[in-house]
């Protein structure tokens, strides 16, 4: 974290404070209000704004046009950037792109296979072809190339540097879960200066992974920020628990939020929940910051970060 | 071997639907091997395309079956050099191969692929055949422990396994084996982990389909008139 | 309406093409549309067979079998149910009935069970109606023969 980029998640780091960052998801279509009154509902609740990328393959406003609109209603963004949809020309040219508008955080992600798109009740695109020119650790390394070297993936030279904060996405608890460390130390190397992780609802396994990334040396090499979403559900909780990798939900938290009587009290409950998961988190050596997400929801966030005791932010 | 499955009848109907004489051409090889266009499936194939013609009135349609040995062999295919002159079309079952050599073979005779042809693979079990190797130009199996991310994982990724990797299957689906999975199981069995934790570069796609089609030439094969370089009308 | 429709019986000789017989000796009636065929074991029965039968212009093919379990090849019968639900998927590809053909199992012993499976399928078949495939009556008759002389070159061949 030596290079400078000016970007204020990597100020508030620098200075040793607990980061939070958010996630923000660009609409399906092309209104730039939806996205100015997301910005305006969680304003001044995190450092850094992460705006998706096209998540789960599919198809909404594109993560630089969506966080230049951030940017312009003055919240920081992070945007991401995955390897399913651009081969390494676009890739550049967009993170070119990007930085002359003034964006200097960047998330660097596999994404989605295209079929995840269909997933839902939506079409997506389950028939599109798919780019993985290089994956998500060769993308921090071309990255890195930009910064540090001035220099493309081919070799050329660029003129200045294009500077980006760069982050890296962990799945701790993913399997083969022994593995998880060498990978993010891959990333490390490759140039990652933070790290979001997929969610943690088991805060013991999530410790030993940490435990064992401190043991490996890493935790000093970058900010790690766990992800926690906020639950609403007993279904949602067991869906992630069944359905999405790396997502381990222990059966007390599932068994909570069913106990709860009506809509009001699952949603205190929920809070309640990711209050607690935030707390455990915070004590747990190596952790810089926390990544809160309310799946289709950001305007629960700001209650959230508030009930967490994290505002006012620095 | 070349793994390829059969199209559905109606599709092969309408391709023929300007023909009144049809042969459909099998082949003996990879097709033959992987149950799709061999001597049988081309039987199976032609009557019932024959059937499906009456039914649409088109009965008086010929069609016609025969298999030769090799399709993607000139020396194979003149032997059915005569016997095609007959038809005013010609399904070949071939792999994509076999039914380019044959249209080059016989550039006044329409031809059209009774097969989708599939993947460079394996028969895993009885009736299931799977992807082994995509043909990159440029192989990288020593760096991934004799497994190839190219042709096996869903996102090609080179430094796996991704987030999408649950208790050895693919985010895409479950019957599909994370290829990372394996890649890790067998470096730990050789002892090899720590070659994986080594950055595994971009790869050079100039030698796959990217860097436009693909020729492999052996000067030294290459004997004078007949190589890549020969003039037209040299003998 | 007058049930003209022509059934072929695939029958295994050592059981379906028994208890066929044994069904006649017991004076049990079948209807007189069922042709059989004695075949030396379903599992030598290919989808281009039962398609060569539809193609001569047979309304329906029946395919009796061993009990799962009994076939005298082991697995043979197994086969053929796969085949069969192939061909029945050619035919809906084809856009013919699939209900024409189908596959039965039954022991050398049960010729009551032949005379009621025949009766099935040859009610089903002259409720679906001739095939719209048929041909003229001596090109089907000599395709039966065709199919018949095909399976007793192998039957042949096993005595040998």
């Amino acid at each position: 974290m030596s290079t400078k980029v000016g970007s204020n998640l990597e100020r508030v780091l620098s200075e040793g404070k607990f980061a939070v960052t958010a996630e923000v998801g660009p609409p399906r279509g092309p209104d730039p209000q939806e996205v100015i009154k997301k910005a305006e509902s969680v304003k001044g609740i995190a450092d850094a704004f992460n705006v998706t990328d096209n998540q789960t393959a599919v198809v909404r406003m594109s993560s630089i046009a969506a966080s230049k609109i951030l940017l312009d209603a003055g919240l920081e963004p992070v945007m991401q950037m995955v390897c399913r949809d651009r081969n390494r020309i676009a890739m550049q040219s967009d993170l070119l792109g990007a930085h002359s508008l003034g964006l200097r955080n960047c998330l660097c992600l596999s994404g989605d296979h295209q079929v995840a798109g269909a997933g839902g009740k939506l079409h997506g695109h389950p028939n599109s072809k798919n780019v993985y020119d290089i994956d998500s650790i060769q993308l921090l390394s071309v990255m890195r190339g930009l910064r540090d070297d001035a220099l493309q993936q081919g070799g050329d030279s660029i003129e200045p540097a294009a500077p980006f904060f760069i982050g890296a996405a962990w799945s701790p608890l993913a399997t083969p879960i022994d593995f998880r460390t060498i990978r993010l130390a891959k990333k490390i190397n490759a140039g990652a200066d933070f790290i979001q992780t997929q969610a943690v609802y088991d805060l013991e396994g999530f410790r030993e992974a940490m435990k064992r990334a401190e043991d490996a040396g890493l935790t000093e090499k970058v900010a790690i920020l766990p992800g926690v979403i906020l639950p609403r559900s007993a279904g949602m909780l067991k869906y992630m628990n069944a359905h999405v990798p790396g997502i381990e939900v222990p059966q007390e938290l599932i068994d909570r939020m069913t106990s709860a009587p009506d809509k009001e009290a699952r949603w205190e409950e929920g809070f309640k929940i990711a209050v607690e998961l935030i707390n455990g988190i915070k004590e747990i050596p190596g952790v810089k910051g926390i990544h809160v997400q309310a799946i289709e929801a950001e305007h629960l966030l700001p209650e959230l970060v508030e009930r967490a005791g994290l505002l006012p932010r620095p | 071997m070349i793994v390829a499955d059969r199209k559905q009848i109606p599709e092969l109907r309408d391709m023929i639907k300007d023909f009144d004489r049809v042969l459909l051409v099998g082949c003996g090889t990879c097709v033959t091997v992987c149950l799709s266009g061999g001597e049988r499936e081309v039987g199976i194939i032609g009557s019932a395309l024959r059937m499906s013609l009456k039914l649409i009135g088109r009965g008086d349609t010929v069609v016609d079956e025969c298999t030769i040995e090799r399709q993607c062999d000139d020396a194979f295919i003149d032997a059915l050099a005569e016997r095609v002159q007959e038809y005013d079309a010609v399904i070949s079952f071939g792999c994509g191969v076999g039914v380019q050599a044959l249209a080059e073979r016989f550039p006044k005779t329409p031809m059209f692929p009774g097969l989708n042809t599939q993947f460079m693979g394996l028969l895993e079990s009885q009736g299931v055949w799977a992807e082994k190797c995509a043909g990159c130009g440029r192989c990288r199996l020593g760096e991934f422990m004799g497994l190839c991310p190219i042709a096996r994982c869903s996102k090609q990724i080179f430094n796996g396994p991704c987030g999408g990797s649950h208790d050895g299957k693919c985010e895409v689906n479950d019957d599909i084996n994370c290829v990372w999975q394996e890649i890790i199981d067998r470096a730990r069995e050789l002892g090899m982990l720590d070659k994986l934790e080594e950055l595994a570069q971009p790869q050079d796609w100039s030698t796959y389909r990217d860097g436009g089609p693909r020729k492999v030439v052996r000067e030294d094969q290459c004997i004078a008139g007949m190589g890549p370089d020969a003039e037209e009308g040299v003998q | 309406m007058k049930n003209d429709t022509i059934v072929l019986a695939l029958c295994c000789h050592y059981c379906a093409y028994a208890a066929a017989d044994m069904a006649g000796s017991m004076r049990l009636q079948y209807p007189p549309n069922i042709r059989v065929l004695r075949m030396p074991c379903t599992g030598k029965i290919e989808e281009n067979y039962v398609l060569s039968a539809f193609e001569y212009g047979v309304d329906g093919v029946m395919v009796a079998g061993c009990l799962e379990g009994g076939c005298h090849y082991l697995e043979g019968n197994l086969r053929a149910r796969k085949r069969i639900e192939r061909v029945k998927g050619i035919l809906e590809e084809i856009g013919l009935e699939p209900e024409r053909v189908e596959m039965f199992n039954l022991s050398s012993a049960e010729g009551p069970r032949f005379a009621e499976i025949s009766t099935e399928m040859c009610e089903r078949i002259g409720k679906l109606g001739p095939s719209p495939l048929r041909a003229d009556r001596s090109r089907l008759k000599a395709g039966i023969e065709e199919l018949q002389a095909e399976a007793d070159a192998v039957l042949e061949g096993e005595k040998r």
